[in-house]
């Protein structure tokens, strides 16, 4: 995507967030479409996300959740895809552990494919609602200093953040500990730091990443408790910078590891903005896709 | 039944030829040079072949080819993966011991020489495994698969990860005089990988394979080697760092080789954007520098032999996500072709492009191979080194049509391969 | 292919300000009254009409504005940039009286959109239309109450409404045989 095409779907996000003011929130142009959520990871937020944006839009809704293991026994992903196209969904949004799946998919169907995260890899709708929620509040994001805290060699949110930040014109930070940054991240043009309290200086946005307990398990740092105290955003952190910061959070929080309860509630957080923000992003997804030719 | 191989370009490293002239072949063995071919011609039991322009080479070895059998019958069969080596030139070709069952006994070993001897066109060489079952734990019966034809051993994929194991079975097969030939990787570093760690494994989301697990298997092995004294060959080497590594090592007289995989000096890491899964392989495609790297080594002779890593997957197999695709390329029919642009770029000249498909591999293997002189077994090659060929992986004769060369536009078509005095391919 | 200037920037003025008087006689109620125009042209023409019932009955009703592309029934045929503006509507339409404005009136297509999307922010006691042109060639049975001009074209040709605020002059031009 081109920071055009960004802006575009930024633009159109507003007019569909003016749609969930209304009385009926509701608009009849996906009307008679049918629209499969192709789920292979459990997500119950952005699922019901995507989920009610569809509704919005009048779409036709099915929910199709396939537990991990049928992704390595049983059926293709090809096979199923293909399985929902022949019940006539007109568009496909997938949510798979594995990145690159929704290229399988793209390469093969004629529908169109709408991705909701692959493995580590991108997370587009969860980018934009990022950057439609700092735009919104900061009013542009040019010039702006992003700072992303956490696993961010495993997170496909970082991925797709760092670049759709990136392309807008700001300036990136990460922050974590250093067997969660990928070695080649300062290629994409991000400043590396592994200090939080560094990382923090004159920043505007703080997007904290949710720290997975299998991430520990896999040896990557000692233990929650050290993780939340080296790298888990609290007031005093929060002190370290002036005072309009947002602080972010893709969800679900774990309170008290990457973020202190009062962060989490303090008037800097966006994070109920961002859920909110998430439907009205993702209509504008759907409707973009189904009418033009971008994907 | 002679054939009289007329006015091409004669390159045979193993005797120094390049020339222009004749062969003649009868009764399976290269019977001499003639310089005067109207007398033979008239013999009407005498095909004649006209080879002006053409290159005229000993039939290719490849060290390194997965044929499928036993096991894999849906992916190759002894049929179709030797006719797809006798269309890319090659007249014999080693087949690896990962097969359902293991060959890691005599008997594995003699099934697959008797489906040889019955179905391939072209001399399969099986190499057995070093443990049974390919499992790192106890060597498996090395010296009765040597008696049954094997020419080498290897665990193939599964490289052998305990060091003792692996000391242990190079001092045992040096009673056999075969190579011990390993693929380098350690697998705990590599866990879960499936492209080169670097920025495009991290733009692409992708688990990376460092370059350090291939470097510290190389340098393991090297020291175990020197240790136990054995005959070590690395296989398909992809890191700058490997080549350093053995280049060394052979410089203070080390009894090492390695070899080269095509797609290893073809193609960089940027063939599996858009996660192209005929562009995963393991080792994974590498960087530019690597790329750079391997071509050094080819040149100054560090590394010894071009081998393809030959591994055909199904359709079915290669489009599903790509954590999940198989490792592996196709590689036999392009082989020839990838390998002819180190001669136009520079790096090797055809003699010492061709020594790396024929005299190497034969040296390694301790085979009478690779030679067209006065005598030998006739597997012979002619290829046009110039024609420009658009590669369209359906028209390969392999099972595998797994190939990120797809629609390259290539130089370099095989129109004749003999084996043992037969055409088995030709245009 | 010819070129035809249908009305003028005089003729243009004295449209607006008889639709203005217009409304006003047939809807005593100034205050109940809500004017909403239909993007692009249809909102600078309410804001024109909004002024002239001033002139008339010395109030000016509040203004609001639909952007019915998430009404249409051309979805299917796609576009590059398919383009969604906001619709802003910042008042209460329950009992009131709605004048819906556009520059021409053609299909009908786009009215009963724009009907659709109104009723979607609650229940006005009526919905009445206003148009600058109608140039007949109705596809749906809708008509409009206030019509500046009519003008008989064919399916071929083009009516075009050049306002001040967007192009600089204030034409009506019709292209085509």
């Amino acid at each position: 995507m081109s920071s055009e095409e960004i802006t575009h779907i930024l633009d159109t996000s507003e007019s569909m967030k003016e749609v969930s003011t209304r009385d009926v929130k509701k608009v009849p142009v996906l009307r008679g479409a049918t629209v499969v959520n192709l789920f292979f990871e459990p997500s119950t937020r952005t699922r019901s996300s995507f989920e009610i944006a569809e509704k919005r839009l009048s779409a036709d809704v099915l929910n199709f959740s396939l537990s991990q293991s049928s992704i390595v026994k049983g059926e293709t992903l090809l096979d199923t895809s293909r399985n929902l196209v022949a019940m006539g969904a007109s568009v496909i949004v997938i949510r798979h552990s594995m990145s690159g799946a929704p290229w399988v998919l793209a390469r093969e169907l004629n529908s169109s494919i709408i991705n909701a995260g692959d493995g580590s890899h991108e997370h587009p709708s969860q980018a934009l609602l990022d950057l439609f929620t700092v735009r919104e509040i900061k009013g542009d994001i040019r010039g702006l200093k992003v700072l992303i805290v956490g696993d961010i060699l495993h997170s496909r949110v970082a991925g797709s953040n760092i670049w759709g930040f990136l392309k807008l014109g700001a300036e990136v930070r990460v922050a974590g500990p250093p067997t969660m940054i990928p070695s080649y991240v300062e290629d994409f043009g991000v400043k590396v730091f592994y200090n939080l309290d560094e990382a923090l200086d004159g920043v505007d946005v703080v997007m904290m990443l949710r720290i997975q307990r299998e991430r520990q398990e896999g040896g990557m740092f000692p233990s929650l408790r050290e993780y939340s105290k080296f790298y888990g955003l609290t007031q005093e952190r929060l002190k370290l910078t002036d005072g309009d910061v947002l602080v972010m959070h893709p969800g679900p929080i774990n309170r008290g590891v990457e973020l202190s309860s009062e962060v989490a509630d303090a008037n800097q957080s966006v994070i109920l903005d961002q859920v909110a923000n998430g439907i009205a992003v993702r209509m504008a997804m759907l409707y973009v896709v189904s009418t033009g030719s971008l994907s | 039944m002679r054939i009289l191989i007329k006015g091409g370009n004669i390159v045979d490293p193993s005797s120094g030829v390049n020339r222009r002239g004749n062969i003649l072949i009868d009764d399976g063995i290269i019977h001499s040079y003639p310089e005067r071919t109207k007398t033979i011609e008239k013999d009407a039991e005498t095909r004649v072949i006209d080879a002006a322009g053409k290159v005229v080479a000993p039939g290719f070895i490849d060290m390194h080819t997965n044929l499928g059998e036993p096991g894999y019958e849906h992916k190759e069969t002894m049929r179709t993966g030797s006719m797809a080596a006798a269309a890319g030139g090659f007249t014999t070709v080693v087949c690896m011991p990962s097969t359902v069952p293991v060959n890691d006994n005599a008997s594995v070993t003699e099934y697959i020489l008797f489906k040889a001897r019955t179905e391939a066109v072209v001399n399969v060489l099986p190499i057995g495994a070093i443990t049974k079952g390919l499992e790192g734990a106890y060597i498996a019966e090395i010296g009765e698969m040597r008696e049954a034809g094997c020419v080498g051993v290897t665990d193939a994929q599964y490289p052998v990860m305990d060091s003792r194991v692996m000391r242990l079975a190079m001092e045992y097969t040096k009673a056999f005089d075969i190579p011990v030939i390993t693929d380098c990787q350690d697998v705990d570093l590599a866990t879960g990988g499936v492209a080169n760690e670097g920025y495009i494994s991290t733009m692409l989301g992708l688990k990376g394979v460092p370059s350090a697990s291939e470097e510290v298997m190389v340098s393991r092995n090297i020291s175990l080697a020197e240790l136990a004294g054995a005959r070590l060959h690395i296989s398909h080497v992809s890191t700058k760092g490997a080549v350093r590594l053995i280049r060394e090592a052979k410089q203070r007289g080390c009894n090492i080789t390695a070899e080269a995989a095509p797609h290893h000096f073809g193609l960089t890491e940027q063939a599996v954007i858009g996660y192209d899964t005929m562009a995963k392989v393991s080792p994974p495609l590498r960087t530019e520098a690597d790329v750079v790297a391997l071509k050094e080594g080819l040149r100054d002779g560090t590394i010894d032999v071009i081998a393809t890593s030959h591994s055909p997957h199904t359709e079915d197999e290669i489009k599903v996500e790509f954590d999940l695709a198989p490792f592996g390329i196709s590689a036999l029919e392009t082989a020839l072709q990838v390998s002819l642009q180190l001669v136009r770029d520079g790096v090797l000249t055809l003699p010492e492009m061709i020594e790396k498909f024929t005299v190497k591999p034969a040296q390694v293997l301790g085979i009478p191979k690779g030679s067209i002189r006065v005598g030998a077994t006739a597997d012979v090659v002619i290829f046009d080194e110039h024609e420009l060929v658009t590669v369209d992986r359906a028209t390969f004769l392999s099972k595998g049509k797994n190939t990120p060369f797809h629609g390259a536009e290539l130089t370099g078509r095989v129109l004749w391969t003999i084996v043992g005095g037969e055409v088995v391919y030709s245009v | 292919m010819c070129t035809k200037t249908v009305m003028g920037p005089e003729l243009i003025k004295e449209a607006v300000t008889r639709i203005a008087c217009e409304i006003v006689a047939r809807n005593s109620q100034v205050e109940d009254l809500r004017i909403i125009g239909v993007r692009t042209r249809g909102v600078h023409i309410a804001e024109r009409i909004a002024v002239g019932i001033k002139h008339t009955a010395k109030e000016k009703p509040l203004i609001g504005v639909v952007d019915i592309t998430l009404y249409r029934d051309d979805l299917r045929r796609k576009s590059q940039w398919p383009e969604v503006k906001r619709t802003n509507i910042p008042f209460n339409v329950d009992n009131k009286t709605v004048v819906l404005v556009d520059d021409v009136l053609y299909t009908g297509r786009t009215a009963r959109a724009a009907m659709e999307a109104i009723m979607d922010y609650g229940r006005p006691d009526s919905i009445q239309l206003a148009v600058l042109i109608d140039r007949g060639l109705r596809e749906l049975p809708i008509h409009a109450d206030y019509v500046g001009a009519t003008v008989d074209t064919s399916a071929a040709q083009t009516v075009k409404v050049l306002l001040e605020e967007l192009d600089g002059r204030d034409e009506v031009i019709v292209h085509g045989e």
